[in-house]
């Protein structure tokens, strides 16, 4: 086997390996416990390594396509023959998306190592924990969009197990069925849109889709149910009510990997929206509306989140409001796509800072939450009026909640800073208005994180806490990590842009290039 | 230099911020060192002064999570009665609110013909 191998089945593997290691893991356990968390962990560590293969590859020599199955397809003894075809599809946006996933899932692994190791039944933890990777692959690489129904619902399904994980908690089982409600629904939307669309081009994949779409009275019923259902799973306003309600109650490591599952939605509407419809539409309109969801996801978001007492609600709020910036962004880029000299001006700066965002997003909201699994994990509640001067015996996690929360806050020189920075000026040249909101927005986030510092971690030592110790070196170091990538985001922010971000915004805008490496010229 | 971020307005060069700062805050330091230093610690010189009431209990003036921005809470009073009633809780008011998002995108998008 040898790395150019490797790296020409990298699409596959990085779906099969952990979809492989998920099911192994009832056998697995039965090596002992040290068995089970070391596959996960070198499961989780391949996958991220691969994933770096792929995306250098990918950003320096292009797009890659991976076909399972054969032309022209199975033949069966009756002389039919069955299409079986799956395609996947890796473009720079597919592999920035894979990068922030196969990263999150990383940190999440390591810090599950301790942080979960009083829970029971933990190969079903990792089994869930893996098939959620799955899913965020599955839907970032394929290039069919039943498929992305398909891993969709993987997500959804081994998400909702997560959440619910720890049954004991009279809040976990709720917020669980909430999340199965709400993602069973706005996955059928995506499959009745599917069937739509198959009804009329007898085609799934996307390239052929957006091809032959003719934006007829069905085509526009399409759209409407994907991106509503989309929007609703990234949680945007007035659909993100499950967000605080399935986060919180979710353990910390999972948390994280909800933040990320959010992100690959919003990814799926941004596909739909630029590769699948794009020009096609009305992009003024369908700009608008995103930006009209960002405006108000931000503002109810931040508001929302101000008086909240339980540490991980006030997180996921945050979180929510957060998704808005990179939906003002993209909305203000996508709605100059028909006008050249703008977009070229800062219109596809204004999607290059909604993407940063995203990825900025990824690292901060994954610390917060990995900070708020500490201090719970040492002092057994997420309600901030039992907390107190947890800065002295937890002085590392300390840090990382104020590195995060800066960072959340846009401050400099952290990497929340940059991407906001892009956001405001480009969005400033669109509407005003909208950049001064987004300020204010910056503002009133800050508030929210001051306010959960100085009740958690400053003030006098209490008594109750005498006894408190900063947490293991696992989930300490799942903090390092992530705290250490929102500064070197923030002090190199070219460095991402020019590498990472740039590419998979190329990738993301370029629907003829998407097109013609499917299906040819 | 990978640390410039160029936008179309201009730049943002997170480490001459970085470098900024910390000549601010070399300065403040000279400032604070030019103050006096002639007072006694652990003395009454250095403990709080509360108009000549006894310092309570630092366990005690704790402030806690719910009593902080108590008037920015109180202003938006209003704002917030109806923000927390439109957050229900309740699943089937999740389902209906994105049924009527859907809702009015058809009337837009489909109906309206606006796209």
């Amino acid at each position: 086997m040898s790395i150019d191998w490797l790296l020409i089945h990298s699409p596959a593997l990085i779906i099969a390996v952990p979809l492989f290691a998920a099911f192994a893991m009832p056998l697995i356990k039965k090596l002992g416990n040290k068995t089970r968390n070391g596959v996960a962990l070198a499961t989780v560590l391949l996958i991220e390594i691969l994933v770096i293969m792929l995306a250098k590859d990918v950003f320096a020599s292009g797009a890659r396509s991976y076909v399972f199955g054969a032309e022209p397809g199975l033949t069966l003894p009756s002389g039919y023959i069955v299409p079986i075809r799956i395609l996947f599809h890796v473009d720079g946006m597919s592999a920035f998306m894979a990068i922030i996933s196969a990263t999150i899932a990383l940190v999440a692994v390591i810090y599950s190592l301790k942080f979960m190791e009083k829970e029971t039944a933990l190969d079903r933890y990792y089994l869930l924990l893996l098939l959620m990777m799955v899913g965020m692959f599955g839907m970032e690489f394929t290039a069919d969009l039943f498929n992305m129904f398909v891993f969709l619902e993987v997500l959804s399904i081994a998400s909702c197990g997560l959440v619910a994980y720890r049954i004991h908690l009279a809040d976990a089982p709720e917020g669980a069925l909430k999340f199965m409600v709400i993602s069973s629904i706005g996955a059928l939307m995506v499959l009745l849109a599917t069937g739509f669309l198959y009804g009329q081009y007898d085609a799934l994949n996307i390239a052929q889709l957006a091809k032959e779409l003719q934006f007829n009275f069905i085509d526009k019923i399409a759209l409407v149910l994907l991106l509503g259902a989309f929007a609703m799973k990234c949680g945007s306003f007035p659909m993100h009510q499950w967000v605080p309600d399935t986060y919180s109650v979710a353990p910390a490591p999972i948390s994280i990997l909800l933040v990320v599952s959010t992100q690959v939605s919003l990814y799926a509407l941004f596909r739909v929206v630029f590769t699948l419809y794009g020009i096609s539409s009305n992009v003024v309109v369908v700009g608008w509306y995103l930006i009209v969801l960002g405006l108000s996801t931000l503002f109810i978001g931040v508001t929302m989140a101000i008086p909240q007492k339980d540490i991980k609600r006030l997180i996921s709020y945050l979180g929510v409001s957060q998704i808005g910036y990179m939906l003002i962004a993209v909305g203000v880029g996508f709605s100059l796509f028909a006008n050249p000299v703008e977009f070229e001006i800062y219109g596809f700066r204004a999607i290059e800072g909604g993407i940063f965002q995203l990825i900025n997003d990824s690292m901060y909201m994954g610390l917060l939450f990995l900070v708020s699994g500490a201090l719970y994990y040492r002092i057994g509640t997420r309600n901030l009026d039992s907390m107190g001067g947890l800065a002295r015996p937890m002085k590392v996690t300390s840090i990382c909640f104020l590195i995060g929360s800066l960072a959340i806050a846009g401050i400099p020189p952290f990497n929340g800073f940059a991407s906001k920075f892009m956001i405001y000026e480009t969005v400033y040249r669109f509407n005003p208005i909208i950049s001064i909101v987004a300020m204010l927005v910056s503002v009133l986030t800050l508030a929210a994180m001051v306010r959960a510092f100085s009740a958690a971690f400053m003030g006098p030592s209490l008594p109750e806490f005498k006894e408190v110790r900063e947490v293991p070196k696992s989930m300490i170091l799942g903090m390092v990590i992530l705290a250490s990538m929102v500064v070197f985001f923030g002090l190199f922010p070219s460095l991402i842009v020019d590498n990472l971000v740039e590419p998979a915004v190329r990738a993301l805008i370029s629907r003829p290039s998407y097109i013609i490496s499917l299906l040819g010229g | 230099m990978q640390s410039i971020l160029t936008t179309p307005s201009g730049y943002w060069d997170p480490l001459m911020w970085l470098f900024g700062l910390a000549v601010a805050i070399g300065f403040a330091l000279f400032i604070r060192s030019l103050g006096q230093k002639s007072y006694n610690k652990e003395t009454d010189q250095t403990k709080p002064f509360i108009s000549g009431n006894p310092e309570v209990s630092k366990s005690e003036s704790h402030v806690k999570a719910s009593n902080l921005y108590w008037g920015f809470m109180e202003s938006l009073k209003s704002y917030y009665s109806k923000i927390m009633r439109f957050h229900t809780g309740n699943v089937n008011d999740y389902v209906l609110l994105l049924v009527f998002v859907i809702a009015v995108m058809f009337l837009i998008i489909v109906l309206a013909g606006v796209i």
